[in-house]
């Protein structure tokens, strides 16, 4: 067996199923005592792997969100997507590839796709900075917002970033300028707008192309306002509280469609997105198809409002309603 | 107790509201001083107060309460507060290293205001608007679910009555405890700046000392005019996330207005002695048709 990224939580699973694969290679015949470990052995890892996926924390499904096997945004494009015209470069400063647009067809739907693009090895992902996206990169979605706009094509949106890029760079062009431009553009596309979380959801970074007028999230992505590190490190003075943070800041797909925010959530297999890539993109695709359908009738215009009637509901307060 | 429980008991305390001329102030008694942390040198408070909060020696721009803010850039009696009482719940149950319910308990003792933005109607150089001053004592003036809200209906009260934006910012970013339902505030926020716009409606935003993360990401840049004043800082992530990013240090001034205006990133540095004055003069320019 290759040697496959393990999670801290999956730990314990991992190294039973080691020695299970060490037993195996025993010739069992010669060792005849060894057969009935093997038995227990096998039914033991069974008894594990449900508890250890069974029901995973808020903090293990970061962990699962974060994955490197997981699919990604690419994954999607190159599974669903067909007669692709990847649209590059924010026309006024460079190309960033932490952010991909495209006009591509998705079960003969024409869109204009959006997605953060993470790596699927070191090497790609410093070419992508991780997904973390630079200014130019919002702006080249900005770009592509305004492209499907005019064209009355509906955008479909992959959600998958550790944050906006925090550098010095960043902030001389105007990160924050360039996010809240995305805001406002995406808040006021007259096109159906379609999203789906597949993996981390950081912060403004993956806000600025992650709202709309659907909102699907799979099982183990995540969406938060800020990582549980860093509001660990903020609030504790302690990034080893991560994990306690991560149960705080309600941030799973599950927790989400509680808060109004998330509309729908895709199951995952057992133990992650990554144990059966095809099945998991399969699922995302008759949803986004589904969520284009019942979109695709609307006026523009009223498009626009029900979207500004679904932001405007989001909040809690007291202290005065009216 | 619930939520609500939690706030009944906390309205029959019965907050001070900053409302039209019965605004919450500070009183300062003669011959106290504060050292200015720029230059260090001794300022009378009360000199402080007549200098709208600058140093007298050096420029350093102070911090101001919203009540401050409202009598610096309303014309006199002219600031009406609306939405006065909306304020935060705490629909996470969030605790941190204090419970979220305490820092907000805290915060309104402290300020004597039930959130973190006050907004209300005014005249600035005779022309109707909705002002909006955030006050970053009330938790870093971060963003929540109720800030979001009463900064969205300052802009569709603007819309309803053909009134200009002016909003004061200063914030540390979005309001953690409120997890998503504050990050989504700043779309909210950007959507009904957006309408403003569509309505051809002016806004201008003055960035204080310090506006970061959301609040800057949303609604504080999509302003049709920008003035910064000196010395803010200003920008997306804090300087202390990008030295651990980057692992360097930072440039001096970096992030600072004088900064921002090298990088075109606003349209000037106002020092706050001129800023009434230049933000009823873009007023003049801007809403025109709405002068009354």
């Amino acid at each position: 067996m290759t040697r496959r990224y393990v999670m801290e939580f999956e730990r314990p699973l991992a190294e039973l199923e080691t020695k299970l694969e060490e037993l195996r290679r025993l010739d069992l015949a010669q060792n005849p005592e060894l057969v009935h470990e093997v038995d227990e052995l096998t039914a033991e890892i069974e008894r594990l792997r449900e508890s250890t996926y069974g029901t995973l924390s808020a903090w293990e499904k970061v962990q699962v969100s974060r994955h490197p096997d997981r699919p990604k945004t690419q994954d999607y494009i190159e599974t669903l997507c067909t007669d692709v015209i990847e649209l590059h470069g924010d026309r006024a400063f460079g190309d960033d590839e932490a952010i991909v647009a495209a006009l591509a067809t998705i079960g003969g739907v024409r869109t204009v796709v959006l997605g953060h693009r993470k790596g699927k090895d070191t090497r790609e992902n410093i070419k992508r900075n991780f997904g973390m996206v630079h200014p130019e990169g919002f702006r080249k979605a900005i770009r592509a917002m305004h492209l499907a706009e005019r064209f009355g094509l509906p955008i479909v949106t992959f959600i998958d970033t550790p944050g906006a890029y925090p550098g010095i760079e960043a902030e001389e062009r105007g990160q924050a300028w360039a996010i809240a431009e995305a805001l406002s553009v995406l808040s006021g596309v007259q096109v159906p707008v379609v999203c789906v979380g597949i993996g981390e959801g950081g912060s403004g970074g993956a806000l600025a192309i992650g709202f709309g007028d659907r909102l699907i999230m799979l099982e183990n992505s995540y969406y938060s306002v800020i990582s549980p590190e860093a509001c660990a490190s903020i609030l504790h003075k302690d990034a080893g509280k991560a994990a306690e943070m991560a149960g705080c800041l309600a941030l799973t797909a599950e927790d989400l469609v509680e808060l109004g925010i998330v509309d729908e959530v895709v199951p995952e297999p057992l133990g992650g997105a990554h144990r059966d890539p095809g099945a998991v993109m399969s699922a995302v695709r008759e949803r986004v198809l589904g969520a284009l359908g019942a979109l695709a009738a609307a006026e523009p215009a009223a498009i626009a409002e029900r979207r500004y009637e679904r932001l405007r509901r989001i909040g809690v307060i007291a202290g005065d309603v009216g | 107790m619930s939520i609500s429980d939690w706030f009944k008991a906390r309205e029959s305390r019965r907050y001070t509201a900053l409302d039209g001329d019965a605004l919450a102030r500070a009183e300062v008694p003669d011959g106290v001083w504060t050292k200015c942390s720029a230059c260090k040198k001794i300022v009378y408070d009360g000199q402080l107060v007549e200098n709208v909060r600058v140093c007298p020696h050096c420029g350093h721009h102070f911090a101001m309460c919203a009540a401050e803010r409202v009598d610096l850039l309303a014309d006199p009696g002219t600031f009406a507060e609306f939405d006065s009482r909306v304020s935060s719940a705490d629909p996470l149950g969030f605790t941190g290293a204090k419970p979220y319910v305490e820092s907000l308990d805290a915060a309104r003792e402290q300020c004597a205001m039930p959130e973190a933005v006050v907004c209300g109607r005014a005249e600035i150089a005779s022309h109707p608007v909705v002002l909006g001053v955030m006050d970053f004592r009330f938790i870093g003036a971060s963003m929540g679910s109720a800030v979001g809200e009463k900064i969205t209906r300052a802009f569709e009260t603007a819309i309803a009555e053909r009134r200009a934006v002016v909003l004061v910012t200063s914030s540390g970013g979005a309001r953690m405890q409120e997890g998503m339902l504050s990050l989504m505030q700043m779309a909210k926020t950007a959507a009904a700046a957006r309408r403003l716009a569509e309505e051809r409606l002016p806004y201008v935003s003055v960035l204080a000392n310090p506006t970061m993360g959301g609040v800057t990401a949303s609604f504080a840049v999509l302003a049709d005019v920008i003035f910064a004043e000196p010395g803010a800082l200003v920008g997306f992530a804090g300087p202390r996330v990008i030295e651990q990013t980057i692992k360097q240090h930072l440039p001096k001034g970096f992030q600072s207005a004088e900064y921002l205006l090298d990088h075109g990133m606003v349209d000037d540095v106002v020092p706050r002695g001129q800023l009434t004055a230049r933000v009823g003069l873009v007023l003049d320019y801007l809403a025109g048709g709405e002068r009354r």
